[in-house]
């Protein structure tokens, strides 16, 4: 062996710092309601929605490589659920949660299908699975086909109070789903499901269990955007099952994960604001602002492929919350690292032996 | 001199495999020991890689069966021979190229070996030293030349623990200095008792290391033996330089 042991290194003294920034962050953001106006807390609760939303999405594409264009079967469900549990006399509040564990649940059977299919097909099969859950929902009497109805049993609080406690509700459910998600990317399974990304016959020829990986993946992502598409609900009141299954919600999925940067942790929570800050500033310009959004996608899949944070990361070294290992050897230079811009193209050993 | 039959840790029996109206695999019936290091050649097309696959769980036989370590193992996955120590490379490198050459190997000793942090690290970091990676194990698979991808093979498959390792021709294409390297590595290998199978087309390398030989042709194992023997059999010669019928 090597006279100087190599060490294993999980996190740096920046992304040190940015763990204690995300906590002070969201500890600010618990008091700021308030601080902020009616609307702000509102535009605020979208925010922590789009995040969630895009890191379950980069997750699941950009971690899994499990490119989902029906997503929006999960949002809509878990905000159908979430009136149909209210309807039942649960507390509204606890039925957003109890919807988004049931969405998980129900994902559970629905992955012994779909996970069979590769690629293209599971993309496309997922859309074709969003496009009858859709019609299923509309035949509920409760929902009045595209007619819809209300989460009426929010109506019994105060405004203020309910629009204060969406809010908080949102917010923790997006600290908890991102610390989750980022508990699992950052042990060995999160390992095992960039490999699965990258070579499924690979992983499999090296002992990882590729259907149960993913199946672990597409269930905690179903019960993240069943949690998201119940918050949405609570805080627009009413459910029409065609703005909810709308395939515009896995469409800014993918806007806001290809502009953050596909398969870094920090990119899918950047493009969430990205998006959001673009859909605040010019959202009000109805055919325009889509227009825009869809030129702005165009650009960076051809100019930034990695998108903002990828780019970033490559160029700099830099990782604020960082999943992946880096050997390091203490005492000496730091080892040759793969990701600083040198692009030698062989082999440049550098033997400890 | 086919394998001790006492102690044989790999026995495929009757194997066929057939893709559509192809044969590929025709009838083969392979044993090991534990502690062989077996070479197998033949023409392109003769079905080595294929046996691999089939041995490892890749894909499953059309008739046959394939016993590991005493049990049958036929209808296991890949997955799950790989952790009871049947561990294959790739002819044509398959690395996770998004992840680090580290990444790489540290997924086979967390899931092929079943390994727990520290002990993992040390393993994976055990399995670079011994291919000669350590230096890059910070580079992305996907920035890797050829020659690194293939070392990464064999340190991934290492990082596995196998009992039995199955190697897809990873001497392709190595200078002489860069083959004796491999040769010394392979050789290490056995020092650690791990039975070896190695599809190789540079003879010279495998005959540094196989105790015995295996020639296939059109699906079949045609000679089976002592190197220099299979080397010299007629119909091993006719399989490569072609000739009448057999």
């Amino acid at each position: 062996m090597s006279p100087v042991s190599p060490v294993i290194e999980r996190g740096t003294a920046i992304s040190r710092i940015a763990a204690i920034a995300v906590a002070v962050i969201i500890a600010l953001l618990a008091i700021a309601p308030q601080a902020l106006s009616a609307g702000a807390i509102d535009r605020m609760t979208a925010l922590f929605i789009y995040v969630i939303l895009a890191a379950m999405w980069n997750a699941l594409a950009g971690f899994g490589g499990l490119v989902s264009v029906g997503q929006q079967v999960f949002f809509g469900l878990g905000a159908y659920l979430a009136i149909r549990l209210a309807d039942a006399g649960l507390n509204p509040f606890l039925a957003l949660f109890a919807s988004g564990i049931i969405v998980g649940l129900v994902s559970w059977p629905l992955s012994l299908v779909m996970l069979r299919l590769r690629n293209g097909e599971f993309a496309i099969g997922m859309w074709v699975i969003a496009a009858l859950t859709h019609l299923l929902v509309n035949l509920d009497r409760l929902v009045q086909g595209e007619t819809g109805t209300s989460l009426i049993s929010l109506n019994v609080y105060d405004a203020g109070t309910r629009r204060v406690t969406i809010y908080w509700l949102a917010l923790a459910s997006m600290s908890a789903l991102l610390a989750i998600l980022f508990g699992l990317l950052r042990g060995s399974t999160g390992a095992a499901i960039r490999a699965i990304r990258d070579n499924e016959d690979a992983a499999a020829s090296v002992g990882v269990r590729v259907t149960g990986t993913k199946r672990l993946l597409f269930v905690l992502a179903a019960f993240g955007i069943g949690i998201a598409g119940a918050l949405w609900l609570a805080t627009s009141i009413t459910f029409q099952p065609k703005t909810y299954f709308n395939v515009q919600w896995t469409a800014y999925m993918i806007f806001m994960v290809l502009v953050g940067g596909i398969g870094t942790f920090e990119g899918a929570i950047l493009g969430a604001v990205v998006f959001f800050l673009i859909e605040t500033w010019f959202g009000g310009t109805g055919v325009w602002y889509l227009v825009g959004l869809g030129a702005i996608a165009v650009l960076f899949s051809l100019f930034l492929p990695r998108g903002l944070w990828g780019t970033i990361e490559e160029r700099f070294g830099l990782r604020l919350l960082p999943v992946g290992y880096r050997v390091t050897f203490p005492g000496n230079t730091p080892a040759n690292d793969g990701t600083a811009p040198s692009l030698e193209g062989t082999t440049q050993l550098q033997e400890k032996a | 001199m086919n394998g001790s039959a006492k102690a044989a840790i790999l026995r495929a029996a009757g194997i066929d495999k057939r893709f559509g109206a192809l044969v590929v695999l025709d009838g083969v019936d392979f044993t090991m020991g534990a502690d062989e290091a077996v070479g197998i050649v033949g023409p392109n097309g003769a079905g080595k890689t294929t046996l691999l696959s089939v041995l490892s769980g890749a894909y499953p036989p059309s008739a046959g069966t394939v016993a590991f370590k005493g049990g049958d193992v036929t209808a296991l996955s890949a997955t799950q021979r790989c952790r009871l120590g049947l561990v294959r490379t790739h002819q044509v490198p398959k690395p996770f190229s998004g992840m680090t050459a580290f990444e790489n190997v540290f997924v086979a000793a967390s899931h092929g070996a079943g390994l727990q942090r520290d002990e993992a690290y040390e393993e994976a970091l055990g399995s670079l030293n011994l291919c000669g990676m350590l230096g890059i194990a910070n580079r992305r698979a996907e920035t890797l030349g050829l020659l690194d991808r293939k070392r990464l093979e064999l340190a991934r498959a290492l990082a596995a623990r196998p009992t039995l390792l199955l190697l897809d021709e990873i001497g392709g294409g190595l200078t002489d200095g860069e083959a004796s390297e491999l040769v010394g590595t392979i050789k290490e290998l056995r020092r650690r008792k791990i039975g070896i199978v190695w599809i190789e087309h540079i003879v010279h390398i495998l005959l540094q290391v196989a105790e015995r030989l295996i020639c296939m042709d059109a699906g079949k194992i045609i000679a089976d033996g002592e190197p220099h023997a299979v080397m010299a059999d007629p119909q091993v010669i006719r399989a490569y330089l072609g000739g009448g019928p057999k």
